[in-house]
This record gives C-alpha cells, sequence and structure tokens, in this order.
C-alpha cells in the first residue's frame, strides 16, 4: 500500500504541529483569555474588561519600559553583530587547518559549560566598587578613585549581555560563512577585488541569513529577559519583563497577562520584520 | 510550667489510645531533662508511620532540620518546601492540595482568608495558647500597653470571627487563623566600620539622608520597601501618614515621588529581591545601609565582616509568621496536622530559630532548649559568655558580644508598624513599578 503524498506531509507536520499546540498555542490562548479579566486580592475574576490594556497604553511607564528594553536589544545586537561577524569570519577564511577550525569554534563555547547563572553573577565581584577590576586600575594608578558606573548600572546590564548572548550570534553566522564557497573568493581576488569590496559583495550578502537568525536569537532573549536586568542594574533598571514578574509576585495576573501579550506582539513583528529584510528560508535553500 | 500540662495529657493519651513511637522516644528524652515535649501521643503509631506532611513556607522558616526533629519526635514525615512567597500564594490558591501545613508570613493570610483553602485553628485545640506571649492573645505587650495599630498586628490579622473562617476579626476570639511560630523585629542593617561607628546611625532617616548617597539600598518588594521608607520619611519629618499600614493612594503617590527623585539623584546603589543579594551587597561594602532581614545580617557576621541591626529611635517593622493546616484535610492527617503544629511551639524549634535571631510565641518552651548563656544572649540581651553558635554548630558570636537592641521585650516591645498588605496593593504596585523603570 502507497501512502498518498497528502497523508505523508501531515505525519511529517504532525508531531511538531501538535507540540506546538500543546505547549504553544494553548498556553497563549489561556494568557490572551486572563488578559481581559479583572482581578482583585489574589483572585482573578473571569468577566471580559479591556481596563488592563488601557492602563498598559495609558501609562508612560509602559513606553519607557519598552525603550529600555530596546535600547539594550539594539546596543547588544551592535555589539553581538560585530564580534559574532568577526570571530566567523577569521574561523572561517583565516585558519585553514579543519582541526584548528573546530577546535576554535568549541573554544568560543567554553564558557556555556557553566550556568547562566554563574556566568552573570561572576561578573559582580569582578566588577563591584571593591572588585577586582576597581583594584587593578588603582594599583596600576589608572584611577584614584574606584569606578561606580562599573557595577549596578546599564553598562553591567550590556557586558553580561554581550557575554551571554555572543554565541547565538557566532553560530549562525559561522554556519552561513563556512557555505560560502572559497572558490569564490579567489576568483574576486583574481579579478583585482580589495578585501573590503569581497567583505561587502560577497561574504556580507552570503552570510545574510545567519545574521538574520542571529539577530533574532539575541532580540528575542534580550526583549524577553528580566533577570540579568535584575541583578546587574541592581534593580536601578527595569525591562519589560521585570515589571511582569513585578506584578506576577504580587499575583496580578490580568495585568501581567496584558503586558505578556502585547510583549508577545511586539517581539513578533519585531521578528516579521527582520524576515523581511532576509528572506532566511530563500538563504538556506540556495 | 509545660511539663505538668504534658505528662498530664500524656498519661491519659497513653491509657486510652496507645503511644507513638517518637514520643515514646520523646518522653525519654523528657526523662532525662531536656523536658519540653507536650505529650501528644493520640494518634497510633501504626497508622502515622505511612503519613507524610507537606510543610511549605518561606526559607526562614520551612526548614529540613525542624521536619527532620519532628519525625523522630512524632513519627510522621514532614516534607518541607521552601518555596517564595508569589509560588507559596499560588499554590495555596490554585493548588491547595499540594499543601497540608502552611507556613504563613501573617500578611499572605489577608490573601487567604475566607477562600476555604485553609483551616480555622480553634484555640482550645492548641495547647499552648495560654502560655503564648501577650501580643498575640490579648493584643497587649507584657508591661500592659497595648500593642501598635499600623499595619497587620497580631490582632488584625490573628482571628476570624466563627468556627467558619469565612471573616477575619480584629481583637482575640476563640479562632485562630494560625498558631504564630516565629516573630521578630527588623530595622536597617548597617556596617558601622564603614557608617564611623555604632552610634553614628541612630534614626530611620539616614536610610535616605544625603550622607549615604550611592550607598543605601532598598527591598525591592513594594509592600515592605514602601514602609522603610514611610519609616524613613516619617522620621525625617518629611511625610505623616495617617496609617503607615494603610496608606492611601495619596500618600502612596508622595512617597513613591520622593523615592524617584531620590533614585534619579543617585541615592540608592541597588535594590535587592533576594537574601544573598542583601547579604552580598553588604559584604562587598557596595552599601552601607539597608533594609535587610536578620538572618541576613548573621550571614554578613559570619563572613567576618562587622554588620547590624541598628536598634533606631522611631522602632522597628513587625512581624510574624505562623502555621496554619490546609483545609482539605481529613482524619488521620487532620488529627496528625494539629500534632505536628502542637510540637512545633514546644520549644526545638523555638531554640533552633533563636539561633538565628528569631523569637518563639512561646518563649518558656524554646528556653529548656536553649543553654541558660544562649537564653541570656539571645532573649535576655545579656553578654555573651561563651562563644554563641548558629544553628548549625558555626560559632557566630565570639564571647561578650551582645545583640543589637537588647532583650527580647527591648526590642519587640518597640515594634512601631506590622508588615501588611494594603487595601491599595494593587496600586501600590503599579506605582512601584513605575518606581523601578525611572
Amino acid at each position: 500500500m502507497k501512502l498518498s503524498p497528502a497523508l505523508i506531509s501531515w505525519l511529517q507536520v504532525g508531531p511538531l504541529a501538535l507540540i506546538l499546540i500543546v505547549f504553544f498555542g494553548l498556553p497563549v490562548l489561556v494568557v490572551v483569555a486572563a488578559s481581559f479579566f479583572d482581578y482583585d486580592h489574589m483572585t482573578v475574576i473571569p468577566t471580559f474588561i479591556l481596563d488592563n490594556y488601557q492602563d498598559l497604553f495609558s501609562s508612560d511607564v509602559t513606553l519607557r519600559l519598552y525603550l529600555s528594553s530596546l535600547k539594550f536589544a539594539a546596543i547588544v545586537w551592535v555589539i553581538t553583530l560585530l564580534i559574532g561577524f568577526f570571530v566567523s569570519y577569521f574561523l572561517v577564511f583565516h585558519i585553514d587547518s579543519l582541526l584548528i577550525k573546530i577546535g576554535l569554534f568549541l573554544l568560543c563555547s567554553v564558557p556555556f559549560w557553566t550556568s547562566n547563572i554563574i556566568r552573570m553573577i561572576s561578573w559582580i565581584p569582578f566588577l563591584g566598587r571593591n572588585g577586582i577590576f576597581n583594584q587593578m586600575l588603582q594599583d596600576a594608578h589608572i584611577t584614584s578613585q574606584p569606578l561606580e558606573f562599573l557595577l549596578f548600572s546599564d553598562f553591567a546590564v550590556v557586558v553580561a549581555y554581550v557575554h551571554l548572548f555572543t554565541l547565538f550570534m557566532v553560530v549562525p553566522i559561522f554556519n552561513s560563512m563556512a557555505r560560502i564557497d572559497t572558490r569564490l573568493i579567489e576568483a574576486a581576488k583574481d579579478a583585482g577585488a580589495s578585501r573590503f569590496a569581497i567583505m561587502r559583495e560577497i561574504v556580507l550578502p552570503l552570510s545574510k541569513s545567519g545574521i538574520a537568525l542571529g539577530t533574532i536569537f539575541v532580540v528575542t532573549q534580550v526583549m524577553g529577559d528580566f533577570f540579568v536586568v535584575k541583578v546587574m542594574s541592581g534593580g536601578q533598571s527595569a525591562s519589560v519583563v521585570s515589571a511582569l514578574s513585578n506584578q506576577i509576585q504580587q499575583l496580578e495576573y490580568p495585568p501581567a497577562a496584558a503586558s505578556a501579550v502585547i510583549l508577545v506582539i511586539v517581539v513578533v513583528l519585531m521578528v516579521a520584520a527582520i524576515l523581511r529584510i532576509v528572506d532566511v528560508r530563500k538563504e538556506l535553500a540556495s | 510550667m509545660v511539663d505538668a500540662t504534658s505528662s498530664g495529657n500524656g498519661k491519659s493519651g497513653l491509657t486510652r489510645r496507645g503511644l507513638l513511637q517518637g514520643v515514646a522516644a520523646a518522653g525519654a528524652g523528657a526523662a532525662i531533662g531536656s523536658g519540653a515535649i507536650t505529650g501528644f501521643p493520640t494518634i497510633w503509631a501504626q497508622n502515622v508511620k505511612d503519613i507524610t506532611l507537606v510543610h511549605v513556607g518561606g526559607s526562614y522558616a520551612a526548614i529540613k532540620e525542624i521536619g527532620d526533629q519532628a519525625f523522630k519526635d512524632l513519627g510522621f514525615k514532614i516534607e518541607m518546601q521552601a518555596v517564595d512567597p508569589g509560588t507559596q500564594l499560588n499554590r495555596s490558591l490554585t493548588q491547595p492540595k499540594s499543601i497540608d501545613i502552611n507556613n504563613l508570613d501573617s500578611s499572605m493570610i489577608l490573601f487567604l482568608a475566607g477562600k476555604n483553602v485553609v483551616k480555622p485553628i480553634k484555640t482550645s485545640e492548641y495547647k499552648l495558647w495560654d502560655k503564648t506571649v501577650p501580643i498575640f492573645t490579648t493584643g497587649k505587650f507584657p508591661d500592659g500597653t497595648t500593642i501598635p495599630h499600623e499595619g497587620l498586628s497580631p490582632m488584625k490579622g490573628g482571628f476570624y470571627t466563627a468556627a467558619d473562617g469565612k471573616k477575619m476579626a480584629t481583637g482575640p476570639t476563640d479562632f485562630l487563623t494560625m498558631v504564630p511560630t516565629l516573630f521578630n523585629a527588623d530595622t536597617l542593617g548597617i556596617r558601622p566600620d564603614l557608617v564611623g561607628g555604632r552610634d553614628k546611625i541612630v534614626s530611620w532617616k539616614d536610610l535616605i539622608s544625603p550622607t549615604y548617597k550611592g550607598k543605601a539600598a532598598l527591598v525591592d518588594y513594594a509592600p515592605v520597601g514602601i514602609m522603610d521608607v514611610a519609616m524613613a520619611l516619617t522620621a525625617a519629618g518629611e511625610m505623616k501618614y495617617v496609617d503607615r499600614g494603610n496608606m492611601t493612594k495619596a500618600e502612596i503617590d508622595k512617597t513613591v515621588k520622593i523615592l524617584i527623585d531620590l533614585k534619579k539623584g543617585g541615592h540608592f546603589r541597588a535594590f535587592w529581591s533576594n537574601f544573598d543579594q542583601s547579604v552580598n551587597l553588604m559584604a562587598s561594602g557596595e552599601v552601607v545601609i539597608q533594609s535587610m532581614w536578620s538572618p541576613a545580617v548573621t550571614a554578613v557576621r559570619a563572613r567576618g565582616i562587622d554588620c547590624y541591626f541598628a536598634p533606631l529611635n522611631e522602632g522597628y517593622r513587625g512581624w510574624f509568621v505562623g502555621l496554619t493546616p490546609m483545609a482539605h484535610l481529613t482524619g488521620l492527617k487532620a488529627d496528625c496536622a494539629m500534632e505536628y503544629i502542637n510540637w512545633f511551639n514546644s520549644g526545638w524549634q523555638g531554640a533552633f530559630i533563636a539561633k538565628q535571631g528569631y523569637y518563639s510565641p512561646v518563649p518558656a518552651t524554646a528556653k529548656k532548649f536553649l543553654t541558660a548563656d544562649e537564653w541570656d544572649y539571645w532573649y535576655e540581651g545579656k553578654p555573651a559568655a561563651v562563644d554563641i553558635l548558629d544553628p548549625y554548630g558555626h560559632v557566630m558570636e565570639k564571647k561578650g558580644a551582645t545583640r543589637d537592641g537588647g532583650s527580647l521585650w527591648a526590642r519587640e516591645g518597640k515594634v512601631a508598624v506590622w508588615n501588611t498588605v494594603m487595601d491599595e496593593d494593587k496600586y501600590l504596585t503599579k506605582k512601584w513599578n513605575e518606581f523601578v523603570s525611572a
């Protein structure tokens, strides 16, 4: 007996579709429903009200939180992109031996052998007022006073983000660069192209899909974070999710749900925009 | 004395129903003089050995060692689960059956009362009620003065109007919302070496004093954070509140506005949200004055760094914690729950938490499990006659040290406000988020 092509397709998408529906679709529906509920002292009252959204859109806190999260996302994106791109470039085009290439690539992942939290927390004694870095600067007579902005500041948050997320940029860019046919570059060289021209005309366009994927990873993670912001800023800065988590702590689920819904919409729009600029499917298929 | 009642109860239990394996051991213990088990052999040992009670509470109260000791004394298992307050409330309301014994921070009762998840306790079921300190039973300090009313005092948080547990009372009744198991008075944590000595900070207003600009921290938890600030603002004469434990929207607005100005001016070094953060901020010297819990002060001291819980002119922020059985318990499990709750204040636990700086609502029982030197140090505020050990046996205070703030009533008698959740808590959360994002 031969299965019909339609049935085969269904069987192929079935498992993933099921997982997505059960573990993503339904929870999102619940959150959307909850965002229209009323609430009071720990109880969620299942009526239909728009107050949660009204509160959200009429408060300038919302705007401030999004601006703050977007600011972090933009800064971290630029830095991780620069580092990710050049690390990948070096690994792909400057290392000839495959073994060394793989070895160095693995080296990039060394920080990931410990947990996120440890990697982040370890910055605290390093950057603190009496931390190692400040002591180094003072011992070397570069500064006479400890630099206070190093810890519990936006600076500290960015440092931790970059440390945590750079690999998410390196991997996809490395992957797409590795598939560039080196003969193309040889040919361009032979035709007299400068290194900069090669970079601009060949390497950059052909690693677009990797950059797009890396961007999605980094931006969505920064937008969805609250822990790094909370710990590294010492509670001085807030993000969209940290405000939301405050509400959850007070068991105010409906307004938290409303702000989660808005966040999902914003992030989906951002991802859609990225995918519009770079047609990842086409790039991957080629 | 507890012994008298206990042996009486114990005897009737022995003849009538039999004996718990654990209580037999405890009885032996009592015989050799350690003493304070109040005799609960009312349940068959055979039946209870398969019972496990899930005890859920904050990490400062739901301590594994206490559950292990209860198992030894009572013969049934206690599964201690330390969770954060949000999780605890959430589970209490949405999965009440996942908890048997709920170890509540007093203000949590406001969210649980009347929702049919926790069970009222009759004062007659709780054997140590008449030995409990009067702030819980009559709303008076031992010297006869009335306890302060700002916030959720034991009078406002301790009682239901009737056996159905639908409504909370405002004064003593026969129906307890929970059996109080520990209480304390909080103040500000200080690094004396970095502020120029122990006599430098005497008022809450120092929390917002420009002297400590960039070196102060606040707990990032609105219900407590706002109270610490309210204490500071009242002390500095910048604000007057009708009731700091139940602020109006206008009062919240004004307070948060001042907070935002302070934050923008760089007054606060950080806002901490968990125990470790508060310890590290202090230990590393990032912060010299901040909201703090007593065990966190102890933890800093345990690292050999001087840190103390300053007795301040305007008094303390008081709070208490208690146990309540969950409403779903029936039959043998409900009996065991009550046995356990009665055991809880019978001394061993009170002595354990005393060494973390907390008080037992039944000090007489805790006293039996403390050495005379320990009792003098923790409860009487006398200089330590020997090195003082923490609950795990590590030296935490050298001989000669005294407890900050003195004796039990020198501290507790100066409570000015009680931890609470305000009527305007929804609004407060919103404003607090504005402050954090400012």
